[in-house]
């Protein structure tokens, strides 16, 4: 990091001596600044990215590790577990895994992924870092609320980590919490401390994501440099922005969730519990619903599923772009359906409740809209396909990962269309079909995002190069792992197999499969310690990897005009004016395969389409606009 | 299985290293960034062609050999129906997983970056994204309402000559209870529940005083039967593998479903080769630690041995006459019809020391 410190003090030097000042009054005074505001409560969107980052990767290995556990217990259902008593302490019964701290990895396995990794650490990590550079601002809107987001997300993984250490053990229930199971300690030992901690831990998250999402927002609405016009912004950009806005509009919602939950354990209340007889006891509360929580959490949880998704998605379509060289085919329909499944990520949330007890006539409703979802998802994946064809393809990690994104997409996005469909899903709600479909689709397709995100953007972040050959080793041991792990459980599940089942063995319908199961787990746990190939890679390079140039991958967007290891304010001077949209890859006429954003047309007659001419005008009217008022961001 | 695999795997991993020539970990520091795209460009094209052709092997390979397992069989009415929609869902799906699957391996391959040529430059075309909007449109509504038709006839009400009993889950057991004669279950009350009468029977209503609890689910074939279902604590689900039928169970909000069981438990020993074949219900929501185990027997029977097991069961007053004090004076005598001759005397005297006592 020392060489880094030093060359990003030099810049931030260089910026404030040759450019005034800027519109964030804060910076040129405290240039200067300590180690602790610098890179522990830094405003500066890159800095918190990291820290973003960092965390979330961490979580990854922890929550991986649960699985590995869990995965032991599934696969190898007679293993002696002595040796691991030194870690696992008391939750190991005479030589066996106790049944309690089973449920307890999957659910904190499930949390963590869900949220800690998959939320916090790759739309907290990309929609930070590349908003400001991709749209061209200096920071975010707020950066004081920005840092908070990074702290409020770290106390609340401070909590959620202890909560792994207390007595009883974590919350136990499902990452899903249904009470009653959930409400009452009575039930089960994770209902006690460990769900007091989980449900505060979520609260804090809740706010650290909103104080994120908020920002994101406003910045992309505000913040545009000029000539950054919606139509010209980088699918990433509308990704990160539309998942914001779903997260805006759907984490309250599982805030009063929680809320609620909270005063029925703790105050008597009574919203989700009646008529329960529990430990020798009937229980005073009367009249409250289950099923009232499930409607809450879903509202979250279904657009949840896009809110991992979508950056996922959009880091993609960039990469696959890039890489390929070649416009992102079907620019506008990509927009289109991106908004269009965040409109329907809201209305569907009841297709995991058909079999809830919820009237047969909404779960008709709820499988007609689900299943329109499926429409665009779908035009995603013909037009990532149709950007490859007759591209010019250079396989990056990134772009790798990408690739493997889209079939990960395909894949499991095709089992949707069973489980969606409500007569099915009768049969295979809550099995392994599901457990199959869920980790496909959202799990590893955004975790692939979020590698080809690290990938792609490794050298703007840390200024040096990730190594490739790693990289490629990393992608096929991942790529065929996930597949190994995951595409066998469809099968299990098709048998029947229920979820969250500690060990099948006391029943005769569920007595095969036992070599799969164990098959399994030996390729989880291949696929797992894969992931430390990348750990020594990523963080190995950013110490000692190699320099990278400026703009390593010959990319078109905003981002890789900022000088490398860009300091607080990303560009030094004036920042670029945007011309065109960031796809004019392999443009006919023009002797490079690609065109910077920040090149006007004037520049690229030899290339310019008939109407692209015409902006030329008005294109020279922007620049001496910008020439005369170079603060104005528009 | 698990040991060719795991060879494969191991074969794979060798190719790779071959392959990519993995040098030392010092390397990661050297090297420049001259070439666009070198040697391992081409590789990892070759490794998508390859990744297809073993991955479409395995796929093809495990689908033949867990058919056996497939959907267990289906016994009842609307099973076929369900497994109906679910096969042709799934050849559709695998019809476009393998489809799209030869475009987007065979395409990096294809179109591998070479330093002569310069990609097309392709970004719109209306026609082409117009089709494949309309064609998984029309797809998807003629599952849907394939969907649809089974779904409303599976949740429709039961057939009026249907029986029921119900089944409540507490952890980690689930708990029978049946109507006796009069076919008519008896009101419950979950303050009346206490280690023997775990249903909370309210044995003020007069349909209770015949309810039994046996044991195990006994069914007729060929008679549409109703679950009702209930919890006395946390949320289960009752699964009925073979049944195709599966519903929560809520505390505080009872549920049920109906089917039609078309095969007995004899039909299906017959039929599976499997002489300790039983059907099996699982539970299906996370409920404890007992989760796992929280299983029960349906036995399916032909109708006249259905009604000779009805035979044999006692109601739960008769097992437990002391609940006869619960019964109000109204309905007294009806109960004691429930109770063994010399029982009755028994019990009497028990709700007579207990008045005299209040
Ligand atoms: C190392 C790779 C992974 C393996 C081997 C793995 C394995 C599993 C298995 C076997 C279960 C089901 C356990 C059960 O039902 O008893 C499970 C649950 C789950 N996993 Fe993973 N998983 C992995 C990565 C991920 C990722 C990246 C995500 C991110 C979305 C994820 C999210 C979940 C969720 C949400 C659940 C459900 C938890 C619950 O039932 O409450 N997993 N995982
Ligand atoms: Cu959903
Ligand atoms: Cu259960």
């Amino acid at each position: 990091m020392a060489t880094q410190d030093v060359h990003a003090a030099t810049l931030d030097h260089a910026h404030a001596a040759g450019h005034g000042h800027d519109h964030h009054d804060d910076h040129d005074e405290h240039h200067e600044q300590s180690f602790i505001r610098k890179y522990v409560f830094s405003e500066d969107h890159k800095i918190i990215a990291k820290q973003f980052l960092i965390t979330g990767l961490l979580w990854a290995l922890l929550g991986g590790a649960l699985s590995m556990l869990f995965r032991l217990q599934l696969g190898f259902p007679n293993m002696d577990w002595t040796w691991l008593k030194p870690v696992l302490g008391n939750w190991i019964v005479d030589n066996k895994l106790d049944p309690n701290f089973y449920l307890a990895m999957v659910t904190m396995h499930g949390t963590i992924m869900v949220f800690f990794v998959l939320t916090a650490g790759l739309s907290g990590t990309f929609s930070n870092f590349l908003i400001p550079l991709q749209v061209g601002a200096r920071d975010m809107a707020s950066g004081f609320l920005n840092m908070l987001s990074y702290w409020f997300f770290f106390i609340s993984s401070a909590l959620m980590l202890i909560s792994l250490f207390i007595e009883t053990g974590p919350a136990s229930g499902g990452w899903v919490i249904y009470p009653p199971l959930s409400a009452l300690p009575q039930a089960m030992p994770g209902s006690g401390m460990g769900m007091t901690l989980w449900l505060t831990s979520m609260a804090i998250f809740i706010a650290s994501s909103l104080l994120g999402s908020i920002n994101y927002i406003s910045t992309v609405i505000n913040l545009r440099t000029r000539g950054m016009t919606f139509t010209r912004m980088p699918l990433t950009i509308w990704a990160f922005f539309l998942t914001a806005v779903i997260g805006i509009l759907s984490f309250p919602v599982l805030f009063s969730a929680a809320l609620l939950l909270i005063f029925d354990r703790s105050f008597g209340t009574s919203f989700y519990l009646s008529e329960i007889y529990i430990n020798g006891q009937p229980l005073d509360n009367m009249g409250g619903s289950p099923i009232l929580f499930q409607h809450l959490f879903w509202f979250l949880g279904h657009p949840e599923v896009y809110i991992v998704l979508l950056p996922a998605l959009g880091i993609t379509s960039e990469v696959i772009a890039t890489m390929s060289r070649k416009p992102i085919f079907g620019y506008r329909a990509m927009i289109g359906s991106m908004i269009v499944i965040a409109f329907l990520s809201f209305i569907v949330w009841a297709h995991h409740m058909f079999v809830t007890g919820m009237n047969p006539f909404l779960g008709t409703i709820f499988m007609f809209l689900t299943l329109i979802i499926a429409v665009p998802s779908a035009v995603k994946a013909f037009n990532y396909i149709t950007t490859l064809w007759r591209g010019n393809i250079i396989f990056t990690p990134a772009m790798l990962f990408s690739i493997g994104l889209v079939s990960l997409f395909i894949s499991g996005g095709l089992t949707g269309i069973a489980l969606g469909n409500s007569a099915i899903d009768i049969q295979l709600h809550d099995t392994y079909f599901v457990v199959a479909h869920f980790h496909l689709v959202m799990g590893s397709a955004s975790f692939f995002g979020m590698m080809a995100g690290v990938y792609h953007w490794f050298p703007k972040m840390f200024g040096r190069m990730m190594n490739e050959k790693l990289g490629y080793i990393h992608f096929w041991m991942t790529f065929a792992g996930v597949y190994l792990v995951f595409f066998p459980m469809h099968y299990i599940g098709i048998s029947g197999f229920p979820r969250r089942y500690y060990s099948f063995t006391s029943y005769d319908t569920f007595n095969m499969y036992q070599d799969l199961n164990s098959f399994i787990s030996v390729a989880a746990i291949i696929t797992f310690s894969s992931q430390l190939i990348f750990g020594f890679n990523f963080f190995y390079s950013i110490f000692r990897g190699r320099r990278a140039t400026q703009n390593p991958w010959l990319s078109n967007s905003l981002e890789w005009t900022a000088p490398i290891n860009a300091g607080h304010g990303n560009w030094v001077g004036a920042i670029p004016n945007v011309y065109r949209w960031p796809y004019d890859y392999s443009k006919p006429g023009h002797a490079l395969d690609y065109i910077p954003q920040n090149v006007p047309h004037w520049e690229t007659v030899e290339s310019n389409l008939d109407h692209e001419n015409d902006l030329i005008a008005f294109e020279r009217e922007m620049e001496a606009e910008a020439l005369a008022d170079p603060q104005s961001a528009h | 299985m698990t040991t060719i695999l795991f060879i494969g795997a191991i074969l794979l991993l060798v190719i790779f290293g071959m392959l990519l020539k993995v040098q030392s970990m010092v390397d990661v520091v050297r090297g420049s960034f001259t070439k666009r795209a070198g040697f391992s460009n081409q590789v990892n094209a070759v490794l998508f062609l390859i990744f297809l052709v073993v991955g479409l092997g395995l796929f093809y390979w495990i689908t033949v050999d867990s058919r056996q397992y497939y959907l267990p069989e289906a016994a009842s009415e609307h099973g076929p129906k369900i497994d109906n929609q679910f096969w042709t869902t799934m050849i559709i799906i695998t019809i476009v997983f393998v489809g799209t699957h030869l475009l987007l391996f065979t395409f990096p391959y294809l179109y591998q970056f070479k330093e002569s040529r310069k990609a097309t430059f392709f970004p719109d075309n209306h026609k082409l994204e117009f089709v494949w909007t309309i064609i998984p449109a029309i797809v998807l509504t003629i599952l849907v309402l394939g969907g649809y038709k089974v779904w409303s006839e599976v949740t429709s009400p039961a057939p009026a000559n249907h029986i029921s009993f119900e089944i409540v889950g507490k952890q980690f057991n689930w708990m029978l209870r049946y109507p006796g004669k009069d076919g008519i279950l008896g009101k419950h009350n979950f303050r009346k529940i206490d280690a023997t009468n775990t249903l909370g029977i309210d044995f003020t209503d007069k349909n209770a005083l015949d309810d039994f609890m046996p044991g195990e689910i006994h069914i007729p074939v060929g008679i549409p039967v109703k679950f009702n279902i209930r919890s006395r604590d946390v949320l289960h689900s009752v699964f009925a593998i073979h049944f195709r039928q599966k519903m929560d169970a809520v505390p505080g909000m009872p549920t049920s479903f109906w089917f039609t069981p078309t095969k007995t438990t004899a039909d299906m020993r017959a039929e599976t080769g499997n002489p300790n074949f039983t059907y099996e219900i699982a539970c299906t929501e996370v409920c404890g630690a007992g989760h796992f185990g929280m299983k029960s027997k349906i036995v399916v029977d032909e109708p006249e041995d259905y009604a000779k097991w009805l035979e044999t069961q006692q109601s739960f007053l008769s097992q437990n006459p002391d609940y006869i004090k619960d019964v109000p004076e109204n309905l007294r005598s009806l109960a004691e019809q429930q109770l063994p001759k010399q029982a009755v005397t028994d019990s009497t005297t028990v709700v007579k020391a207990a008045a005299s006592i209040q």
